[in-house]
C-alpha cells in the first residue's frame, strides 16, 4: 500500500499520548451531565473514565445524576486507526468549506488514541430535555472491565454481546458467554484483525 | 413536559431475576424434581417471528425456568458495513429491522448528516416523517395480525394484511420498492416525490380510522382475546426501566416517554399528536398502545401532507456537491458535476472525524446509531442499539409463573424482529 503524505508531527496511535481520566470525585462529570441537560437533542458529553471505576461512575450517574437507563454499551477496536490510507479528512485548513469547489485542502489526520479499545456505555435520563451521556473507558488487549450488570440489569446481554463480537472481558459477569456466534466460535468478528471472508464457503470447489 | 410514571397495578418489588437477569431459572425446591420437563421451543416456530429459541423449564403447564437464545440470524452488518462506502451502507440498516425498516434507514442518514453538519431541506424532513409513520403504522399491523393470528383470531390478520397492502403500495409508489425502500439519502431524499402520491396517501388516511374501527370491533369485547391478554405478562414500570424497555412495551408500563415528543428530531415538535400511556404492563396494554399509536401516526401522516401538498417544487436533497449526486441532466453539460459524480460514485464522499450517537423512535423502540468516522469514505465502526435486542431482555421477567400457553402471548406480546435482535 502506497505511503500517504503525513502532517508534520504526525505519530502512530500506538505512540500516542496517554489519555485524560476523570474520577468521579472531580466535578467535571456534574458540569458535563447538567451541560447535557442544558441542551436538548443529540449531543451528548464524552467522560472518558478510569477503566477500573466505571461501576463507581455509573451507580453515580444512576442514583446521584438520574440517568435511569443505559441504553447501549459499545466496544469500538482502534487498531490501525490512521494508519490505512484512506483515512483522514480532505478539507481546507480552515475547516469544511464547500463553496468552494476544486478545493483539495490539506489532509486532516484523525486524533490519535493511546489504547486499542473504547467501550462506550451510552445513558438516558427519562426526564425533560431527554439528557443523554456517554461515559467512555479504554482498555488494551488483555485488560478486564468491570461488570456493570449491578447497576443495570439491561448491561446483561449489551456485556455478552461486546465480549462476543469484540473480546473484551467484563469482570463479574454472572454469564459471560457468547451471545450471537455459536458457542465454539473462535476469534472475535469485529475486531479490525478479524477478515472480512475469512470463512470458508461450504461446497465451493476449494473443498 | 415531566416524565411521570402512573400509578401502576402491577407488582410490589422487582421481578428481575436476581442471579442473571435474563435467565429464569428453576426454584430449588423444584431442582431435583423429575416433574420439571425441559422443553426446547424453537428455533425455528411459527409464533417466534423468526428464529428465535427458548428453553423452557415446565412444571406440568407451568412456566418455571426460561432462556431465551438469539444469534440464529446473525448475519454481520456491522462488519459488512465498515467495508462499504456511506452510500452504500444505506441498504444495510433497513434490512436489519425488517418490518421497520424506514426508521432504521431514517437513524443511519440522521447520523451521518450529524457528522457532516449537513443542513437538510425541509421538504426531506416532512417527507421522512410521513414515510417513518406509515412504516410505523405498517409494523403495528404486522404485530397485531401475527399474534392476533397466534391467540386463534385468524380473521384479524386478513384485516391487517390488507391495510399493510396498501401502504405497501404506497411505498411502491413513492420508492419503487414495496420493502426496503432505500428512499432516504444522505442530504434529503433519493428523487421527488412523485406525482399521484397525495391524493393516494389521502385516501388511506381517510380509511384508515375506519379500519383501526373495525379491529376494535373484532377484539376489544372479544371475550378470548380478553382473557388471554389481560393480566398476562405482566412487567412493572420500574422494571422496564431497568432491563432497559423503550417504546410501546416501556409505555405500556406506566412510562411516559416518547423520543417524538420528548427528543423531537425531523420536524416533530410541529405536529400535534398525543402519546398512549398505559398503567398495567400487561398483553393486553402492550396491544392497546400500539392500537392507540397507529390512530396517533395516521394523524401525523395527515398533518405532513397538509404541509408537503404546499411544498410542491421545492428542492428534495441538499445542495451539497460534494456529498449529493448532481442532478442526471446536468452530466450531459457540466464537466465538474461529472467529475463530482464519478468521485462521489467510485470513491465515496468523506466524513469528517468523530464519533456519535443517534436515536430516534422506531415502531419497535429507541433505535439508536453509533458510529464512529476516521475520516475517510468507509465508516470506522456502527453499532446499532436494536429495540427487539432489549426488548428480549424481558422474557424472562414478563414469564414469572406464566402458563405455557401465555409464553405466545407473551412472546408476541414484546414485539421482537430477530433481524434487529441478530443484526
Amino acid at each position: 500500500m502506497t505511503e500517504w503524505p503525513r502532517l508534520p508531527g504526525y505519530v502512530s496511535h500506538r505512540d500516542g499520548p496517554e489519555m485524560p481520566t476523570v474520577t468521579i470525585e472531580t466535578a467535571r462529570i456534574r458540569e458535563a451531565c447538567e451541560q447535557a441537560r442544558d441542551e436538548l437533542g443529540f449531543d451528548m458529553c464524552v467522560d472518558v473514565v478510569a477503566t477500573d471505576r466505571i461501576r463507581e461512575a455509573c451507580e453515580h450517574a444512576r442514583d446521584e445524576l438520574g440517568f435511569d437507563m443505559c441504553v447501549d454499551i459499545v466496544a469500538t477496536d482502534y487498531l490501525g486507526w490512521g494508519d490505512k490510507g484512506v483515512a483522514g479528512y480532505i478539507g481546507t485548513s480552515s475547516g469544511r468549506d464547500l463553496m468552494h469547489p476544486m478545493t483539495q485542502g490539506l489532509q486532516v489526520l484523525p486524533g490519535l488514541k493511546s489504547k486499542r479499545f473504547s467501550i462506550s456505555y451510552h445513558l438516558l435520563a427519562l426526564r425533560a430535555g431527554a439528557p443523554r451521556a456517554r461515559f467512555q473507558c479504554w482498555v488494551d488487549e488483555g485488560e478486564h472491565v468491570p461488570s456493570v450488570i449491578s447497576v443495570w440489569p439491561t448491561c446483561d446481554w449489551h456485556e455478552r454481546e461486546q465480549f462476543d463480537l469484540m473480546g473484551i472481558v467484563f469482570d463479574g459477569h454472572p454469564n459471560l458467554e457468547r451471545l450471537l456466534m455459536p458457542e465454539d466460535w473462535e476469534g472475535h468478528p469485529l475486531r479490525k484483525d478479524y477478515p472480512i471472508g475469512g470463512e470458508p464457503v461450504r461446497f465451493s470447489d476449494e473443498q | 413536559m415531566s416524565t411521570t410514571v402512573i400509578p401502576t397495578t402491577t407488582y410490589e418489588g422487582t421481578r428481575i431475576p436476581a442471579r442473571v437477569p435474563t435467565i429464569l431459572d428453576v426454584p430449588e425446591e423444584l431442582r431435583d424434581s423429575e416433574d420439571v420437563l425441559r422443553v426446547n421451543f424453537g428455533p425455528n416456530h411459527p409464533s417466534t417471528h423468526g428464529v428465535l429459541r427458548l428453553i423452557v423449564d415446565l412444571h406440568g403447564e407451568e412456566v418455571v425456568g426460561v432462556s431465551a437464545v438469539v444469534g440464529y440470524l446473525h448475519t454481520g452488518f456491522e462488519k459488512s458495513m465498515e467495508s462499504k462506502t456511506y452510500w452504500k451502507c444505506i441498504t444495510f440498516p433497513e434490512r436489519i429491522d425488517y418490518v421497520g425498516y424506514q426508521n432504521n434507514e431514517l437513524v443511519f442518514v440522521l447520523a451521518v448528516e450529524q457528522l457532516l453538519e449537513l443542513e437538510v431541506p425541509t421538504k426531506a424532513k416532512w417527507m421522512r416523517m410521513l414515510l417513518c409513520e406509515l412504516n410505523r403504522i405498517h409494523s403495528h399491523l404486522v404485530f397485531l395480525g401475527t399474534s392476533a393470528l397466534e391467540l386463534g383470531a385468524i380473521s384479524m390478520f386478513w384485516y391487517c394484511f390488507r391495510e399493510r397492502e396498501t401502504i405497501l403500495d404506497l411505498f411502491e409508489l413513492v420508492t419503487g420498492q414495496r420493502m426496503h425502500t432505500r428512499y432516504f439519502q444522505v442530504g434529503g431524499l433519493a428523487e421527488d416525490i412523485p406525482q399521484g402520491f397525495f391524493p393516494e396517501c389521502r385516501k388511506f388516511v381517510e380509511w384508515m380510522p375506519r379500519a383501526l374501527d373495525d379491529y376494535k370491533g373484532i377484539l376489544d369485547r372479544n371475550e378470548i382475546w380478553l382473557e388471554r391478554t389481560q393480566g398476562i405478562g405482566v412487567l412493572s414500570g420500574q422494571d422496564a426501566v431497568a432491563l432497559g424497555q423503550s417504546g410501546p412495551n416501556l409505555r405500556a408500563s406506566g412510562v411516559d416517554w416518547d423520543l417524538r415528543r420528548d427528543q423531537p428530531y425531523l420536524h416533530y415538535e410541529q405536529v400535534d399528536f398525543r402519546v398512549p400511556v398505559y398503567p398495567n404492563g400487561d398483553v393486553y396494554d402492550r396491544y392497546r398502545v400500539r392500537m392507540d399509536e397507529m390512530a396517533e401516526s395516521t394523524k401525523i401522516v395527515r398533518q405532513c401532507l397538509d404541509r408537503l401538498e404546499r411544498m410542491e417544487g421545492t428542492p428534495w436533497i441538499a445542495d451539497d456537491r460534494k456529498v449529493v449526486l448532481p442532478p442526471r441532466e446536468e452530466l450531459h453539460t457540466s464537466m465538474e458535476s461529472l467529475i463530482h459524480h464519478f468521485k462521489i460514485v467510485t470513491e465515496g464522499f468523506r466524513v469528517p472525524e468523530g464519533e456519535i450517537y443517534v436515536a430516534v423512535e422506531s415502531p419497535r423502540g429507541e433505535s439508536g446509531c453509533y458510529l464512529v468516522s476516521d475520516g475517510g469514505p468507509k465508516p470506522w465502526r456502527v453499532h446499532f442499539r436494536a429495540p427487539s435486542f432489549v426488548a428480549l431482555e424481558a422474557t424472562a421477567t414478563c414469564l414469572h409463573h406464566a402458563l405455557v400457553a401465555d409464553l405466545i402471548a407473551v412472546v408476541g406480546s414484546l414485539d421482537a424482529v430477530m433481524g434487529d435482535t441478530d443484526r
